[in-house]
C-alpha cells in the first residue's frame, strides 16, 4: 500500500513537472529585463517555500515529541528537517546562480539570501547533532530543543539581517519579482510547488521508513548486547 | 544558584585553564588581524567593532566549552543533578559564572584592542552596555549548549557548530552598535533588539534546561 | 508509608526496554541488596531512583513524593561509580560546597565533623587531586553521607575500595542502619553486601525476578540466588 502511494505520487509529480517544464520552456516568453535566466525562479521560489515551511513543521513535530515522548514524532521532525535542508540548498544554489547571471556576483548580501544561509547553518547543525548522539530518546530530546531554539533564532535572524542590510548600501534587486508578474508567468510557480511538494512527501516517507528500520536495528543491537 | 556560580569561579581562579587559553587566544587574534589589515585609523573605524566582537565570540567559546565539561571529571555532574538544586538554578549559576569570566576576558582584551588599533570610544558607558547585553546573549546560548553537548563524543566540534549560527543576530546587533559607539554616535535601535533577544532566550533556556539535563 | 515505592517502571533506550515492569516496595529501615549481572539494569534503576533520569513509564515514590522533587532529593544520598569531587578544591571546600547545596545550616562545621569521621581531618586543606585513591574514596563517602540522608543509594560501593575505605564505609552504613535509615545497594560483591542486607532483589534482563528477605542460605552459599534463577 505504502509503495503504491509512493509510486502514485512520483508518477503524478513527474508528469506535472514534465508538463510544467514544457510550459516554462516552450510557451512562456523571455522576461523583459532578465532574459532567459528568470526561469530559475520556478525552482528557486518553490524550493524556498518548501524549505521554510519544512523547518517550521519540524519545529512543530519537535514540540510534539517533547509533549508525547513518542519517537515517531522525532522521526517525522528529522525527516522533514532533512528534506527541507535539501530544498534550502537548492534555494541557495539557485539564488546564487541567479545572482551571478544578473549581477555578476556569486553572492550578494541580500538579507533574504543571507538569513536563509544562517537558517541552513542552524539546521545543518541540527543534523550534525543527530549524528553525534547514540541513544534514540536522548537524540530526540536534544534534537527537539535545537529545532525549537533554532526555529525561533532563524526567525529573529531574518529580522535582524533585514535590519542590518538596510543599514548598508545593497544592490538594487528583487529576487522575487515583487508583485505584478505578467499574465501566465506566475502560475507555473505554483504548479512546480505542487510537484516539488509531492516529491518532498515521497522523500519524507522514504526517510521515515529508514528511521523505523534504524530504530529496529538499534533495538536488536541492544538486545544482542544485553545477553 | 550563587553557590554554583561561586564554585565555578573559585575553581577557575585556582586552575586558570580557561582564562589563560582565552586571554592568549584573544591577544593572538587581535595581533593576527593587525597583520591581515593595515591598522591605519580610518578603516579601523569600520572594521574595528566587527573585529572586537569576533574576538570576543571566539575567545568566549573556550570558556563556554569548559562550563559543563568541568563537571565530567569524577562524575560531578551527576552529583549536582542529584542534589536538591533545581536544573534552572544550576544553569543560571553556571551562566552567571561564565558571564563573569567572559566579561573579564573582554575587559582585558579591550585595552589590547585599543593599543593595537588606536581606537578609543569617547564614552565608555555605552560600550559597556553593549558588552553586557551581547555577552549575556552569548553566555546564555553557550551555556545551554554546553549542557547539551557535554556528554557527546564530539563536544568541542558540536558546541561551536550549534552556537555560532545562533549568535549571528546578536553579533550583528552588537557590532553595529559598537561601530556607532566608537564613532561617538548614538547607539541606535540595536539595544532594544539585544534586550529582547536576551529576554527571549534566557526564558527559553531556563525552560528547556531540565529536559536537556535530566529528560 | 514505604520508604520506596517503585511501580510498573519501564525504561526504554530507543525501543529496547532496559527495565521492564519493575515493581518494588522497600520498607523504611531496611537494607536492600540489588543483585544482578552486568547489564541487568541495576545502574539504570538506581539512576532513576536518584533522580538522574526519568522512567519511560511508571513512577518512583520516595517517602510518598516523586523522586525528582526538591524535598525528596534533599533526603537522598548517592554514592556512584565516580567519586563526584572537585579535584581543584580542597577536602573541606568540597564538603562545604555540598553542604551548601544540601542546605545544611552550618556547612563548614558539618564538613569538619565529617572529615573527622572519615579520618581525613589531617589533610583538611589538601586538594582532592593530591589525595591517594583510598583517601578520595573516603572523601566521597563523606560527601554522600554529609547531609544525613534518610535514603541512601549505593552503586557497587565496595568495588575497588582499599581496606581502610571499606572499613569506614561499613561503619557508616552500620550507623545508618542503627538509626533506622533505608539503604539500597547494588552489588556484585555478594559477601559484603549480603552481610549488611536485610532484603535482596534480583534483577535479570531488566526485570525483578526475586524479592524477599535475605536468608541464611544466601549467606552460606552466595551463588545460590543466581543459580536458582538460571544466571551464572
Amino acid at each position: 500500500m505504502r509503495e503504491k502511494i509512493i509510486i502514485g505520487l512520483a508518477a503524478f509529480a513527474g508528469a506535472l513537472l514534465a508538463w510544467n517544464m514544457n510550459t516554462i520552456f516552450t510557451q512562456l516568453p523571455d522576461e523583459l529585463n532578465q532574459g532567459a535566466i528568470y526561469r530559475i525562479i520556478y525552482f528557486h521560489v518553490p524550493a524556498n517555500i518548501l524549505g521554510m515551511s519544512g523547518f517550521g513543521l519540524g519545529m512543530l513535530f519537535s514540540i510534539g515529541y517533547l509533549v508525547t515522548k513518542d519517537l515517531r514524532y522525532d522521526a517525522l521532525a528529522a525527516s522533514v528537517t532533512e528534506v527541507s535542508l535539501v530544498f534550502a540548498s537548492i534555494g541557495l544554489a539557485t539564488g546564487s546562480i541567479w545572482a551571478r547571471i544578473i549581477w555578476g556576483v556569486w553572492w550578494a548580501w541580500d538579507y533574504r539570501l543571507t538569513s536563509w544561509l544562517v537558517c541552513w547553518l542552524i539546521f545543518g547543525g541540527y543534523l550534525m547533532l543527530r549524528r553525534a548522539v547514540d541513544e534514540p530518546n536522548q537524540r530526540a530530546r536534544f534534537a527537539a530543543v535545537v529545532s525549537i531554539l533554532g526555529s525561533v533564532n532563524a526567525y529573529i535572524s531574518y529580522k535582524s539581517i533585514e535590519w542590518w542590510t538596510t543599514q548598508h548600501p545593497q544592490p538594487v534587486l528583487s529576487i522575487r519579482n515583487g508583485g505584478g508578474m505578467a499574465e501566465g508567468m506566475e502560475a507555473p510557480i505554483w504548479w512546480n510547488l505542487l510537484a516539488l511538494a509531492c516529491f518532498s512527501t515521497i522523500l519524507v516517507m522514504v526517510r521515515m521508513r529508514q528511521e523505523s528500520f534504524a530504530r529496529e536495528i538499534d533495538t536488536l543491537r541492544r538486545m544482542a548486547h544485553a545477553q | 544558584m550563587w553557590t554554583i556560580a561561586a564554585k565555578d569561579l573559585h575553581s577557575e581562579l585556582r586552575t586558570k585553564e580557561a582564562w589563560n587559553a582565552s586571554i592568549a587566544f584573544s591577544v593572538v587574534i587581535l595581533l593576527l588581524f593587525a597583520f591581515a589589515f593595515d591598522p591605519s585609523s580610518d578603516q579601523i573605524r569600520e572594521f574595528g567593532s566587527g573585529l572586537l566582537w569576533m574576538t570576543y565570540a571566539f575567545a568566549g567559546a573556550l570558556v563556554l566549552n569548559r562550563s559543563f565539561a568541568r563537571e565530567l571529571q569524577n562524575d560531578c555532574l551527576d552529583a549536582l543533578i542529584a542534589s536538591p538544586i533545581s536544573s534552572a538554578a544550576l544553569f543560571v549559576g553556571k551562566a552567571l559564572a561564565n558571564f563573569a569570566m567572559l566579561f573579564a576576558v573582554e575587559l582585558f582584551s579591550l585595552p589590547v584592542f585599543g593599543l593595537f588599533y588606536n581606537t578609543w570610544p569617547p564614552h565608555f558607558a555605552p560600550l559597556f552596555l553593549v558588552m553586557v547585553l551581547g555577552t549575556w546573549a552569548l553566555t546564555i546560548i553557550g551555556t545551554l549548549f554546553s549542557a547539551l553537548t557535554v556528554n557527546l563524543r564530539l563536544r568541542e566540534l558540536m558546541l561551536p557548530t550549534l552556537v555560532y549560527p545562533m549568535m549571528i543576530p546578536v553579533l550583528i546587533a552588537a557590532m553595529t552598535i559598537t561601530t556607532n559607539v566608537l564613532a561617538g554616535n548614538a547607539m541606535g535601535f540595536g539595544v532594544r533588539f539585544l534586550v529582547a533577544f536576551d529576554i527571549i532566550f534566557t526564558t527559553l533556556a531556563v525552560v528547556f534546561v531540565d529536559t536537556v539535563l535530566v529528560g | 508509608m514505604n520508604a520506596l515505592e517503585i511501580s510498573d517502571v519501564w525504561k526504554y533506550y530507543g525501543d529496547f526496554p532496559a527495565l521492564r515492569e519493575v515493581a518494588l516496595n522497600i520498607e523504611p529501615g531496611s537494607t536492600m541488596a540489588l543483585l544482578g549481572r552486568n547489564g541487568a539494569g541495576k545502574t539504570t534503576l538506581l539512576r532513576i531512583i536518584a533522580g538522574l533520569s526519568r522512567p519511560s513509564r511508571g513512577s518512583i515514590k520516595i517517602q510518598g513524593a516523586d523522586a525528582r522533587e526538591q524535598s525528596t532529593r534533599q533526603r537522598i544520598g548517592v554514592l556512584g561509580h565516580g567519586i563526584a569531587l572537585y579535584d581543584e578544591l580542597s577536602a573541606i571546600e568540597n564538603l562545604t560546597l555540598f553542604g551548601k547545596l544540601y542546605g545544611l545550616p552550618d556547612p563548614r562545621n558539618r564538613a569538619d565533623e565529617m572529615l573527622e569521621r572519615v579520618g581525613l581531618s589531617r589533610v583538611r586543606d589538601g586538594l582532592a587531586r593530591e589525595f591517594s585513591r583510598g583517601m578520595r574514596q573516603r572523601l566521597a563517602v563523606g560527601r554522600a553521607f554529609l547531609h544525613d540522608p534518610e535514603v541512601l543509594l549505593l552503586d557497587e560501593p565496595f568495588t575497588a575500595l582499599d581496606d581502610r575505605a571499606i572499613a569506614v564505609l561499613q561503619s557508616m552504613i552500620q550507623s545508618m542502619r542503627d538509626r533506622g535509615r533505608t539503604i539500597i545497594m547494588s552489588t556484585h560483591q555478594l559477601r559484603e553486601a549480603l552481610d549488611l542486607a536485610s532484603h535482596v532483589a534480583l534483577l535479570q534482563r531488566g526485570q525483578i525476578v526475586h524479592t524477599g528477605e535475605r536468608t541464611q542460605q544466601m549467606l552460606d552459599d552466595t551463588g545460590w540466588l543466581y543459580r536458582t534463577y538460571g544466571d551464572n
